[in-house]
């Protein structure tokens, strides 16, 4: 790997129909580097990887190869192969001929193409499986078929769009130590889209994790591991306790009561954070003398682990560990200050395009009509912004408010749930002691004097 | 779960129907209108008022009825050669089109089919005579079978093309080909399944045909089926008819027999051919 940046992405948006699969995604790779786009489906990784083969065009932004903007270069000029989700290796051709498809429309002569496709069939294992038919293959060795048709070209980035979704577990890991070892001995760029976290971990140089669209975080798996800069990161990768805390000076944190000397700094006095604990980081001690203690609620093994659950009064700490613990048996719990890490509180407040009725006291959003105070030296129907923090929307059972809406997610922050609602086409943030289904329908409501109004300042 | 229920309870299924006793209609309907004429045209041509001869098979094999053998397959590669290029870029362009495009256009190609093809046929002839002069020609012939034959062209091929699976569109313009060179190596050869069922379809019809050639060829054209109308029909021969229908038979099945061949290589072989 070197730091010659090969593709660049800058400022780059895509939407289908209105929908946003991008979001002014800014973004490097490095020449020779193994590079993955993780994040749940529909996070735009797939749309990323096909903007950068060139099947689909970024409606804003640009993309540029060594330098250069790929825009007008079309997919089949580009140096790039791709291995697909499906591998699409063509049915009417043999492997041989699959693999040969891009050598033969090079124009490269049969005795080179011979040599180079046995070379490959050599490389990915399948040695002597030439003549066979794709629908004769295993699962396992279309997936080889199809890296092979994509390297033959000796491109200078390989995309692999969730090459090994399809394939069992056993031979997943297998594949990843090989696509690895690969990648490292030809020295391609790959870019690798998945939706599991321990393959992005074990196999890449660099992740890059998208939500909605948008890059959460880039960094090695280390960093996203170790270092998560938000809640949905470090919840995305790998098992973790996040806990909101207070920052009460550099290298002290408050959590759920107790202090503890942390390794992070810089985030000013008194200050709410959001704190993540690695379960694997925490240590179980005896219950004497510890300065937090808690009785024991679940032990789950897990084969190399046991999984600990303990509540320690307010929090309840997930913990692995090769110690075996009885349930209910009152441990202690210590926490090295190096294994905490700590988040800035990812500030969230509801905000809506809003229209004031200063004469009822009433503003309307989300095609309904609150009661609200603070509308003095507005105008009957101006157009207003209304806020609200997710702390005072108070989630109801349906039938006990006018509004209501669906539950699109729901994710654990320590003490709280926060969970995300659409309504009417816009969304809620609100947080709930209880775990929600997603799909949940959910009533939605908020009392007169949480809504503050401003002025809506686009209009 | 009801059969294996009623299985269980045999007493509840005094007025059980077996499933097959559905299809009985269908099989009295083939017996009586499809097998029995079958038969019928064989005894006929193998017989001359009620005894056995070869005689009728012998002349219907002369040289005189041959030809017009060899001119009706003329005419029907003809037509389907000129199916199979007017109607295969339709078919492709339809299949890249929108759905509710393409199903609107397909309409087009459907609507006509809803009349009677002799109807169509008597305004070509209409049509020809009032403006062009090609009118009890060949060309009207061919016209005339082209324009009734299109449509089982263009829907088994376009049937094909639009369960393509776009990755593999994808794919070969990823490994460096071009829009045509995709075309040539990708969807010509996958939507071949569908050219040999189009061809079949348009084909034996064409070979088969006999009122097109009578009514826009003016009784110059002759046909093999203008052949067994005129034998049966005119001359009242109906021994001579049957010995020529057999053997139109025999070379529909002859053909079919090959198109079938053909389809399996379609699928299996047709890359390693077009490579």
């Amino acid at each position: 790997m070197n730091e010659k940046h090969l593709i660049e992405l800058i400022d780059v948006s895509k939407a289908y129909g209105g929908d946003v699969a991008l979001s002014h995604v800014d973004l490097y790779i490095k020449d020779g580097e193994f590079l993955t786009l993780l994040g749940p489906s529909g996070c735009g990784k797939t749309t990323m990887l096909r903007l950068i083969a060139g099947f689909i065009m970024p409606d804003e932004g640009r993309i540029e190869m060594d330098g250069a903007d790929i825009a007008n270069v079309p997919p089949y000029k580009r140096k790039i192969n791709t291995v697909f989700q499906k591998y699409a290796l063509f049915p009417h051709l043999n492997v041989f001929d699959n693999i040969a498809f891009g050598l033969k429309i090079r124009g490269v002569d049969k005795a080179e193409i011979k040599i180079k496709v046995e070379a490959m069939l050599e490389l990915v294992n399948l040695k002597g499986y030439g003549g066979r038919y794709v629908e004769q293959l295993s699962g396992g060795q279309q997936q080889r078929v199809a890296i092979a048709r994509a390297l033959v070209n000796e491109p200078q980035v390989l995309l692999l769009d969730e090459p090994l979704g399809a394939l069992d577990l056993k031979l997943r890991k297998e594949m990843q130590v090989e696509l690895k070892n690969m990648q490292q001995r030809l020295g391609i760029t790959f870019i690798y889209v998945t939706h599991d976290q321990e393959e992005a971990l074990t196999m890449s140089d660099t992740i890059v994790v998208l939500k909605d669209g948008v890059i959460q975080q880039i960094g090695s798996p280390t960093d996203v591991y170790n270092e998560p800069k938000n809640p949905f990161v470090a919840d995305f990768i790998g098992e973790s306790n996040i806990i909101p805390g207070i920052m009460l000076q550099d290298y002290k944190v408050r959590l759920n009561g107790v202090v503890y000397e942390c390794v992070d700094k810089g985030f000013g006095r008194n200050t709410e954070v959001d704190a993540v604990v690695r379960p694997e980081d925490i240590d179980i001690v005896p219950a004497e003398g510890a300065r937090v203690s808690g009785r024991v609620v679940s032990v789950v093994f897990m084969g190399v682990h046991y999984e600990v659950d303990v509540d320690c009064g307010g929090y309840e700490w997930v913990i692995q560990t090769t110690d075996y613990v009885a349930k209910d048996a009152l441990v202690g719990i210590s926490i090295p200050p190096d294994a905490i890490h700590i988040m800035e509180k990812t500030q969230q407040t509801n905000l809506f395009d809003a229209v004031a009725y200063p004469e009822d006291g009433e503003v309307e959003f989300c095609g309904k009509r609150f009661a609200c105070g603070g509308l003095e030296g507005f105008e009957a129907k101006d157009a207003v912004l209304a806020a609200v923090a997710p702390a005072d929307v108070r989630l109801t059972a349906p039938q006990e408010s006018e509004l209501t809406g669906f539950v699109k997610a729901c994710m654990f922050l320590g003490t709280h749930y926060q969970v995300s609602v659409t309504c009417d086409e816009e969304e809620w943030i609100a947080y709930s002691d209880d775990y929600m289904e997603p799909g949940e329908e959910t009533g939605i409501s908020v009392d007169a004097d949480k809504i503050s109004v401003s002025a809506n300042e686009a209009e | 779960m009801k059969r294996s229920n009623a299985k269980k309870k045999p007493g509840t299924g005094a007025f059980r129907i077996k499933r097959s006793l559905f299809a009985g209609p269908y099989i009295v309907w083939m017996a009586i209108f499809i097998l029995s004429p079958m038969l019928l045209i064989l005894y006929y041509a193998f017989t001359s008022d009620g005894s056995f001869t070869l005689e009728y098979l012998r002349a219907a094999l002369g040289w005189d009825y041959f030809r017009v053998l060899l001119d009706s397959v003329r005419f029907a590669l003809y037509t389907t050669v000129l199916c199979l290029l007017l109607g295969y870029p339709v078919a492709y362009l339809l299949s890249r089109m929108k759905k509710s495009t393409a199903a609107l256009l397909s309409v087009f190609f459907i609507v006509p089919m809803w009349m009677n093809f002799l109807l169509r046929t008597y305004a070509w002839k209409v049509l020809l005579g009032a403006f062009t002069n090609i009118l009890y020609t060949e060309s009207a012939v061919l016209l005339g079978m082209v324009y009734n034959f299109l449509p089982f062209m263009i829907l088994p091929v376009y049937t094909t093309l639009i369960k393509l699976d776009e990755s593999y569109i994808e794919a070969a313009s990823d490994l460096g080909a071009n829009a045509t060179r995709t075309f040539l190596k990708v969807v010509l050869p996958l939507s071949m399944p569908g050219v040999v069922s189009g061809v079949t379809m348009v084909f034996i019809p064409s070979t088969t045909t006999f009122a097109i050639s009578q009514l826009l060829g003016g009784g110059k054209t002759m046909l093999y089926g203008d052949l067994i109308y005129m034998k049966f029909i005119t001359e009242q021969s109906w021994n001579a008819g049957s010995a020529l229908s057999v053997i139109l038979l025999v070379f529909v099945l002859l053909s079919m027999a090959l198109m079938k061949k053909a389809e399996r290589g379609a699928s299996e072989e047709e890359g390693d051919r077009l490579w």
